[in-house]
Order: C-alpha cells, then sequence, then structure tokens
C-alpha cells in the first residue's frame, strides 16, 4: 500500500515551545488514520502541519518535511493553498461562517475555485450534506445561517464544506467531540464511505472509536509517536508498556 | 446614631452619611447633563422660532440666502453639507479599510502597534491644524496638479466646470477625507481584530488565499462594525467646521461643479453668526438645529451598528 502522507523529521514550535518532536509517521492512502494520546500531546499540532495550517498561527514554526505523494509540502516551489485544497481540515471547533446561509458555507471552497453553474453548486450541496448526514435535518433551511443549527450540526456543516471540495486527504481533529451517538455513528459510516477515494486522519479521544474506525492508530505522547500500526495490533498487543497503559486507562 | 450593622449590611447600597453625598452629587452631575441636552435644544427651538414661522417647511428647499431682502433657505448648505461628506466618504472609506485590513491582517508585530497608534494620533489632531495644513500644503497640489488633471480627463461632466483655484467643495472635500480616515481606520481595525482565528482558518483550509480570506472570513465577518465605523466617519464629516471653512470658499449657492466654492451647514454657522442679527440670527440657528438633527441621527445610528460588535467604540473625533 502506498503512503499518502509521510513526515521525515517534523518539528513544529509554538515560539519557544517545542510541540512536536522529531516525528516520521506513514499514513497510508485509502485508510483511516487515528491519532490518540493524551490531552496536549501534540495530535493537533501534528496534522495541521500535514497540511501547512500550523504556520499561520504567530510565532508557528515547522522544520522537517512532510510529503504529500512524494512531493514535499514545505519546499519552496509548494504554494500552501494548492496543499490546503489537496489535504482539506475539519477542525476540533466548528467554525462555518456566520454570515454565510448553510448554503453558502458548504459551496464557499468551490465559489474560491470559480464555480458559478448553479446546477452544480445544487448538487454538491445536496451530496455533501448527505454524506455529512446533515441533508434530511437542514434541507428546508439552507438559506438560514451557517450558525443558525446546533454546535453537532455545525460540525457536520464544517465537514461537507470540506468534503465539497473535494480533497484527496481529509484531516478530522476530534470531529465527533460536539456529537450525540447517533451523528457520530453516522460520521463513522461517512468515514467508512470514504476511504475508498479519500485518505483520512482522525485525531480522537474516544478509544472505541478508533478501535472502530481505524485501519491504523499511532499514540503520540509528550510530543513524540510512541507507536504506530495497525489498530488490532496497537490496542490487543502493543509493543510499549506506555502505549498498554493509556490504552488500558491505567495513565499516570 | 451609631448603625453598626457591620459586614452583613454591605450587599445593600448604604444609604447614610458621606455615601449619601457621594451618591447626590454624582447623580446631580449625571442629571446636569441631560437638562443640558434639554436646555439646549430647546434654546435653539425658541430661538430660531421667527425663522420657522416665517419659512415653514420651505425653509428646507428654499435656495436661496439673501441677508438684503430677509430671505433665508438652507437648501444650498445642506447640499454642501452633503456633497462634501459625500466626497469625503467616498475618498474617505476605501482607504481606510485598506489601512485597516494592513494594520489587521498583513502588518509585522512590531510594526501593528506603532503604526496604530499613529493613526489613532491622527484622529486627535485639531481641526483648525488640518485646515492650515490643506490651505499651505494642500491647495497649491489641488490648483497646479490634481485639479487641472481631473478638468482635463472629467471636464465634460458637470462636476468639473470652471477654473481651479483650490478653494472649493472638492478640497474641502479631500481634507474631510483625510481627517474621516484615522477614525474609521481605527475603528474598523478592532472590528477586524475582533474576527475570531478560526474563521481565518476555516477560510484558508479551503484553499483560500490570503485576499480571499481577508474577504470571505475578516471582512464579511466585521462587515457590522466596518460599517459603524464608517457612520462614525460620517459623523464627523457633517459635523466638521473649522478645516470646511477654511477650504471650501465659502459661497451661498448651488452649484454642481465641483471646482466651485460652496458652503456647509457647519461652516456657514460659523462664518456668519457674528454680525447675524434678528430673522438672519434665528434663520442661522434653525440651520444649527437642522445640523443637530442630522449628526444625532447619524451619531445614534453608528452606535447602535457598532455597539452590536464591540463594547466600548474608542475615543474619536465625533463631529458633534
Ligand atoms: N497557541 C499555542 N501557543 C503556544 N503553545 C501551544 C499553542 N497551542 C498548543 N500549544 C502547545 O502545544 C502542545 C500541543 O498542543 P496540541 O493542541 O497539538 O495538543 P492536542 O494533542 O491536540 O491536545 P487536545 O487533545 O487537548 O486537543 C501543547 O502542549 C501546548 O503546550
Ligand atoms: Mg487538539
Amino acid at each position: 500500500m502506498d503512503d499518502k502522507i509521510v513526515t521525515q523529521g517534523l518539528n513544529a514550535y509554538f515560539g519557544d515551545v517545542h510541540a512536536i518532536k522529531g516525528i516520521d509517521i506513514h499514513i497510508p492512502s485509502n485508510a483511516i488514520t487515528a491519532i490518540i494520546g493524551p490531552s496536549g500531546c501534540g495530535k493537533s499540532t501534528l496534522i495541521r502541519c500535514m497540511n501547512r495550517m500550523h504556520e499561520v498561527m504567530r510565532g508557528a514554526r515547522v522544520t522537517g518535511k512532510v510529503l504529500l505523494d512524494g512531493q514535499d509540502i514545505y519546499s519552496s516551489q509548494m504554494d500552501p493553498v494548492l496543499v490546503r485544497t489537496k489535504v482539506g481540515m475539519v477542525f476540533q471547533k466548528p467554525n462555518p461562517f456566520p454570515t454565510m446561509s448553510i448554503y453558502d458555507n458548504v459551496v464557499a471552497g468551490m465559489r474560491l475555485n470559480g464555480e458559478r453553474n448553479w446546477r452544480k453548486l445544487d448538487a454538491v450541496v445536496e451530496r455533501s450534506l448527505k454524506l455529512a448526514a446533515l441533508w434530511d435535518e437542514v434541507k428546508h433551511q439552507l438559506d438560514a445561517s451557517g450558525v443558525s443549527i446546533s454546535g453537532g450540526q455545525q460540525q457536520r456543516l464544517c465537514i461537507a464544506r470540506a468534503l465539497a471540495v473535494e480533497p484527496e486527504a481529509l484531516l478530522l481533529d476530534e470531529p465527533c467531540s460536539a456529537l450525540d451517538p447517533i451523528a457520530t455513528a453516522k460520521i463513522e459510516d461517512l468515514l467508512f464511505d470514504l476511504k475508498d477515494k479519500y485518505t483520512i486522519v482522525i485525531v480522537t479521544h474516544n478509544m472505541q472509536q478508533a478501535a472502530r474506525v481505524a485501519d491504523f492508530t499511532a499514540f503520540m505522547y509528550l510530543g513524540e509517536l510512541v507507536e504506530f500500526g495497525v489498530t488490532k495490533k496497537v490496542f490487543e498487543n502493543p509493543d510499549k508498556e506506555l502505549t498498554e497503559k493509556y490504552i488500558t486507562g491505567r495513565f499516570g | 446614631m451609631a448603625k453598626r450593622k457591620g459586614l452583613r449590611s454591605r450587599r445593600r447600597p448604604p444609604r447614610f452619611g458621606g455615601d449619601l453625598v457621594f451618591e447626590y452629587s454624582v447623580m446631580g452631575a449625571a442629571t446636569l447633563t441631560l437638562a443640558l441636552v434639554w436646555l439646549l435644544v430647546v434654546r435653539m427651538v425658541f430661538d430660531s422660532q421667527a425663522s420657522i414661522e416665517r419659512f415653514g417647511f420651505g425653509f428646507l428647499s428654499g435656495g436661496v440666502w439673501d441677508p438684503n431682502r430677509d430671505v433665508y433657505g438652507a437648501l444650498p448648505f445642506i447640499f454642501g453639507t452633503l456633497l462634501t461628506t459625500g466626497i469625503a466618504v467616498l475618498i474617505g472609506v476605501p482607504l481606510s479599510i485598506g489601512i485597516a485590513v494592513y494594520l489587521s491582517e498583513l502588518a509585522p508585530p512590531w510594526l501593528r502597534g506603532p503604526l496604530s497608534s499613529v493613526v489613532e494620533l491622527l484622529a486627535a489632531v485639531p481641526s483648525v491644524i488640518y485646515g492650515l495644513w490643506a490651505m499651505y500644503t494642500l491647495r497649491p497640489v489641488m490648483v497646479n496638479s490634481v485639479e487641472p488633471f481631473l478638468k482635463s480627463l472629467l471636464g465634460w461632466t458637470p462636476l468639473f466646470q470652471g477654473d481651479p483655484v483650490g478653494l472649493d467643495k472638492f478640497t474641502a472635500g479631500i481634507i474631510l477625507a483625510i481627517m474621516i480616515i484615522p477614525t474609521i481606520a481605527s475603528v474598523s481595525k478592532e472590528a477586524m481584530m475582533a474576527v475570531p482565528e478560526s474563521q481565518r482558518e476555516a477560510a484558508l483550509s479551503l484553499g483560500a488565499t490570503r485576499y480571499e480570506t481577508t474577504r470571505m472570513a475578516v471582512l464579511s465577518y466585521a462587515r457590522s462594525g466596518i460599517f459603524g465605523a464608517c457612520i462614525l466617519g460620517l459623523g464627523r464629516a457633517v459635523g466638521e467646521t473649522m478645516a470646511v471653512t477654511m477650504t471650501i470658499g465659502n459661497a451661498n449657492k448651488i452649484s454642481w461643479s465641483l471646482l466651485d466654492p460652496g458652503q456647509t451647514m457647519a461652516s456657514l454657522i460659523a462664518n456668519n453668526w457674528g454680525e447675524a442679527q434678528g430673522l438672519q440670527l434665528s434663520a442661522l440657528i434653525e440651520v444649527g438645529l437642522v445640523l443637530f438633527a442630522v449628526a444625532l441621527a447619524v451619531n445614534i445610528f453608528a452606535r447602535l451598528m457598532v455597539g452590536r460588535f464591540m463594547k466600548n467604540i474608542p475615543a474619536t473625533g465625533g463631529g458633534l
């Protein structure tokens, strides 16, 4: 199996804070990779390095390489805008555009690419919202503001918005933390469906979720990658004692 | 009289001794302000009574201001105020938003602070200074380059007729634009800086460029605040007196050419109150009443708009 995203000696800093310490990880194509680890271990920072979102923060720095299909996204020839259209992201906190309608939120990325054909846009809105398990709830209020819906619905709207631009890889930062079990199950189904076409990286605090959906699991601790492997192996027979402690909840 | 309820009575406002004096004196000061505004309005209505009775609503549409015949109409000055304010807003708003975008989105941190302070400082420069600068620095530039150029380019429109003299509605509009830029730019900057980082990240993650992120995430999110900032600037332009008097040429007539001198409401009052008597004085005060109403409406509107987005509006010359 090919690797979609590979990091080589990746370090990330917030000013003086060294948040990611020399990580080498291989994210396989057309699979779901879960990243787990205690709060503050650098999960969000790691995936933000994978679509050049880390550097937009003030004082943030990245060293090392991140290869997307073998090409270093941090090389000077790479346009970060292009990288971000190929690698989409759903953030930890829902962030729909409040001044846009639900419809406009979904097609915001397509409009950036100059798409004006409303038939196409209509079709994308319906398809993306259905994929994100939100269509039935909002199909009669597509003109309502993007923030007029509940937090969980907003998060699914953000997922739909990221899917609408058809990225090659999708990075999800705890997408289900604000969702009820039914919506969570729908999102997990969605990830399963998407895996044929996309490469998916999901950060989660929910062990069961990682065990359910992920093909591969990475365990991080204090900015380092402790263990990476096939999910079943990581959960049932981890190589490191730290991983086992974390997974069985005997941590700290 | 020794009331020793001690700590327990702290929760309710104490109603005795020094506290009572303090409470009443503060309340008195507040009431005084209200009374002052009320007295101002009553006095203005009272003093403009003669003019109001004589001209009625025709005062607002009358185009003649002739002390010899004792005929007074405010239209040329309403026209002049609206026109110069219009020029100021047309030129000032895009520049201000550009400055605000630079300060909030693009400027490196070490430059942002000092530059913002300078912009805010410009809002505090007395208008007579702007007036002097306009007369001695801006006017020659207008007469020698800007106005001849515009005349050669747009001379066929009614807006650029007559010879460039430099003391005209256009120069007044430009100096007003320069005066409202600091206000609009600094309030807009505050509104843009209040946009959550997550909004910018949302746009960036969809593949937006820096420009697209600003348009999609920042300007639209902050639009109420920016709109309020513009109205604040408008308020200042409407009420500005000194700098306009010094540059507008003071002609009590309506003319569409920006290169002709004109007159605004504020500038008319400043120019004429000294020698005005009888009906003319009454008419002047009625002009003041109209100006007061316009400026008040603009300010209330601005406060409503900005208040939705920001708790406190930075202190700026508000035009009243
Ligand atoms: N804006 C910031 N400024 C400075 N340091 C930061 C910032 N954000 C994160 N950090 C540091 O980077 C480290 C990793 O943060 P990160 O957000 O990646 O953790 P996380 O694993 O996603 O945690 P959580 O599960 O709580 O979301 C943290 O320990 C924190 O100290
Ligand atoms: Mg996180």
